[in-house]
């Protein structure tokens, strides 16, 4: 079998919640070593789960992709299962080791010794109390490639600010532009697309340290701002302020460079919103030809075919009544049939898919692009693919979702080379263990 | 030197998601050479224009995409374009292309014909839902992509429709996933010696992508249960967004630390009442609609940057939310050197955001700005060799 083409990359993983996992994620499925070391006294928030122990009372109440466990019980080991983890730790080990401790610290320094890539995103200032500075690192390994992913850079008023996604992407301006313009704001839902740039964008850094690394032998610090890079994502209202002073606010589901129209319509539903019944279709008009195509597939109503929509900023000047005009048709429509028909005639339409029907999705299918994973604690499920179909190097889902304390073995022994005493030494300490301590809530 | 200024990319891709992940090659130092068909890449008649008038050479969508990047017109409907191309593959370390799934194969310029002219030359093809299956030939905007493939459907507020992210966020997301697949190819080639063609679906980006879709889809599988659309606005104490003296803020309790609320608020009592101390009776939601109200009050009375400033000194979760005037006028972002500046010969000095992130060696740097149409053609070109003669045969006689 080919090598991957990140096989011989060790990768150790001190990271939480979304962004960094989603980074080291992505460098396992390109075939590095991903390791991650697990605190078993410490639960770290939002990585495995909100509480390590959760009432089921709490992962009732939280919404499905938060709470929603196997069979919706919490279960003998929830850290193990929470849906926000698995989906992010397949291809990666996991080993547990007390790193408060000076023994637990001294175990990591061997490791990094053995490693090229140390990754962590935590709260700015969480690495340092530990004493985890690069320089302790290249103490150990001067090649060590080390990436932080401070919120807004380690530098500056807002270094120790403390933020997920939703709040940087607050402070980039995406909150003020994303929702319905004739809405407070608050009726924003928070999402955190801001951890999918940073996420691939680091894994991208690493790649590229490593390109230089091969070339010089030099190992670095990497430091990505996630506020900053988040950026690109806005590239629009940006450059229009750069370049005009204009300040642009929320358009929902409008575009951007003003083709018309543009929107989200309701279709035949078996439901309603309240069981995630409810069904819609997106719909883009790119130019007039498009216009006329969607006009005659949707069987030539008579408006479709009025001059004043005959051009974009006709159809622009009226949306409004456009929107109600189209909303009277597809509200009779499958939305899939109704996807098939337009993009038959080359308009851009498609179902906004609720997550649970992609699964029967003939494209994804017909692609292949669902694993099935095993992992001891759940069971046997599919999971969603990679990002990409490597033609000679396929990304295989060869781990899956890693339990806690999974490759305690072959961390200790294998890489390590630990004795049998110094092992049974740390396991005595608290250090090696499969699940979290019972001090932990 | 920069990291990546041995890497030569045969850059055909054009729009948004592929030139967005060439454009990071282009930042760590690859030479990027853009082949643009003789009327140039579509994005350069997206807007934002200075000026508001539409100008393939004042698109500032364009100009983020490309700079440090050079540009090559070539017509490959003509024998001598796509002779130009060959000749062009022979020097690069990979191609990447976005062209709709079939489009290259039928000019006769497909992977096959890549891989003939250098053995090994990994070939990166990008598009909407790949290069095989039953939609294959389907199209997408930034729309329908994040409609089908991201997490609307969970977007907005329950009794309206779905709603998308700004501008073409999702694009940009697809593109730098992109980067990290044509990296992969880069890998494989220079490390184990292996070329092959690697297929990005924009769509399987997003089915595959982190922001709550990896989660939804696998918190159905676990517990049949769906993630309906809700506005997040004040489920917890504090959680969602938050009207204030001067605009708005958002909040997450998350770690659920009343600790550190309390301090914020210096309501130090506040964690001797149970109800908003006990984690189980914090789900109540009149004893959430009760703090909330006072909460608010607290707010209301302070400016934006006031509350962040009072959530920085307790850590906790707070954003204000920002205009882009807020953010162009913040003297933090400006002093770490967030923003940068190239001169342009159509748009004069423009400001843009600058690295995406910072590396201690070999890192990003503003080399030139986005090109005019075609104005590396007859350098670039000429760099492998061609003739003045064959450089104009092969633009469409525009060079």
């Amino acid at each position: 079998m080919n090598p991957k083409p990140l096989e011989g990359v060790r990768v150790i993983d001190l990271c939480v919640v979304w962004a960094g996992p989603f980074a080291t994620m992505l460098m396992g499925d390109l075939g590095a070593e991903i390791i991650k070391p697990e605190n078993p006294f410490v639960f770290q928030p939002m990585t495995r789960g909100a509480m390590a122990r959760p009432p089921q009372m709490l992962v009732s109440a939280s919404i499905a992709w938060a709470g929603g466990l196997p069979n919706n019980e919490v279960g003998a080991r929830p850290w193990d299962y929470n849906p926000t983890f698995v989906s992010l730790y397949r291809n990666k080990k996991s080993f547990t080791v007390d790193l408060r401790r000076p023994e637990g610290l001294e175990v990591l320094k061997r490791l990094v010794a053995e490693s090229d890539v140390v990754y962590e995103n935590n709260a700015t200032g969480t690495m340092e109390g530990l004493g985890i500075t690069y320089d302790w690192l290249k103490e150990a390994n001067p090649k060590i490639i080390f990436v932080r992913v401070p919120a807004y850079g380690s530098d500056g008023p807002y270094a120790r600010a403390r933020a997920l996604g939703v709040h940087l992407e607050a402070v980039m301006g995406h909150s003020l532009l994303r929702g319905y313009p004739d809405a407070d704001p608050s009726s924003n839902t928070a999402i955190y697309s801001g951890d999918y740039l940073a996420g691939a964008q680091g894994a991208f850094a690493v790649m590229t340290a490593l390109w230089h690394r091969d070339r010089t032998g030099e190992g670095q610090l990497i430091e990505i701002a996630q506020a900053e890079n988040a950026a690109c994502m806005f590239t629009q209202a940006i450059m229009d302020y750069s370049l005009n002073g204009n300040v642009q606010g929320a358009i929902a589901n409008r575009d951007v460079n003003g083709r018309a129209p543009f929107g989200v319509y309701p279709t035949l539903s078996p439901g309603t919103p309240a069981t995630s019944d409810d069904r819609w279709i997106a719909i883009g008009i790119e130019d007039d030809a498009q216009w006329q195509a969607f006009g005659a597939a949707i069987g030539h109503p008579d408006w479709a075919d009025e001059t004043r929509f005959a051009t974009n900023a006709g159809r622009l000047e009226h949306h409004d009544e456009l929107d109600q005009l189209i909303t009277g048709y597809t509200a009779t429509q499958d939305d899939y049939e109704l996807m098939h028909s337009l993009q038959a005639v080359g308009v851009s339409a498609t179902p906004v898919l609720e997550a649970s029907r992609m699964f029967t999705d003939p494209q994804l299918r017909e692609r292949e692009f669902f694993k099935t994973q095993t992992q001891r604690a759940s069971g046997t499920f599919e999971y969603v693919g990679p990002l990409w179909q490597f033609g000679e190097t396929p990304v295989e889902f060869s781990q899956p979702p890693v339990m806690f304390g999974e490759h305690n073995d072959y961390v200790y022994r294998e890489i390590l080379k630990l004795s049998d005493a110094e092992y049974e030494t740390l396991k005595a300490g608290g250090h090696i263990a499969d699940e979290y301590d019972a001090s932990v809530p | 030197m920069q990291a990546l200024d041995n890497v030569r990319i045969l850059d055909l891709t054009h729009h948004i998601a592929g030139p967005y992940a060439t454009k990071l090659f282009a930042d760590f130092g690859a030479d990027v050479i853009k082949i643009e068909k003789p009327g140039g890449d579509v994005a350069r008649s997206l807007g934002p224009f200075q000026g508001g008038a539409a100008d393939p050479e004042r698109s500032g969508t364009f100009f983020y995409l490309n700079c440090n990047k050079r540009s090559v017109v070539l017509d490959l409907k003509s024998a001598e374009g796509r002779a130009a191309l060959g000749e062009l593959a022979k020097t690069a370390d990979v191609v990447v292309e976005s062209f709709a799934p079939g489009t290259l194969d039928a000019l006769g310029i497909g992977y096959e014909y890549f891989k003939a002219m250098k053995p090994g030359l990994p070939v990166v093809s990008i598009s909407n839902f790949g290069q095989n299956g039953p939609y294959r030939d389907y199209k997408l905007t930034d729309l329908t992509l994040y409609a089908f493939a991201g997490e609307m459907y969970s977007m907005g507020e329950t009794d309206r429709e779905p709603i998308k992210m700004a501008g073409t966020a999702a694009l940009f997301e697809s593109g730098a996933a992109a980067a990290v697949g044509i990296m992969g190819a880069l890998f494989s080639s220079k490390r184990h010696g292996i070329g092959q063609h690697v297929d990005v679906s924009l769509a399987e980006t997003h089915f595959g992508g982190v922001d709550r879709r990896h989660a939804t889809a696998i918190a159905f599988q676990f517990s049949g249960r769906k993630t309906i659309r809700v506005a997040s606005h004040g489920g917890g104490m504090p959680q969602g967004i938050y009207p204030c003296a001067d605009g708005y803020v958002d909040f997450t309790n998350a770690g659920l630390r009343p600790d550190r609320v309390a301090e914020m608020l210096n309501h130090a009592d506040w964690l001797n009442d149970e109800r908003y101390s006990d984690p189980v009776q914090r789900m109540n939601p009149a004893v959430i609609e009760e703090w909330n109200g006072n909460f608010i009050g607290w707010c209301i009375e302070r400016t934006k940057r006031e509350i962040w400033t009072e959530a920085r000194r307790a850590k906790v979760m707070c954003g204000p939310m920002f205009t882009m005037e807020d953010l162009f006028t913040d003297e933090a972002f400006r002093n770490r050197g967030f923003w940068s500046k190239v001169e342009h010969p159509a748009l004069g000095e423009v400001t843009v955001p600058g690295r995406p992130f910072q590396m201690q060696n070999g890192g990003w740097e503003m080399r030139r700005a986005a090109p005019l149409l075609g104005q590396h053609t007859a350098e670039v070109l000429s760099e492998v060799g061609l003739s003045p003669a064959a450089i104009s045969a092969a633009s469409g006689g525009v060079a």
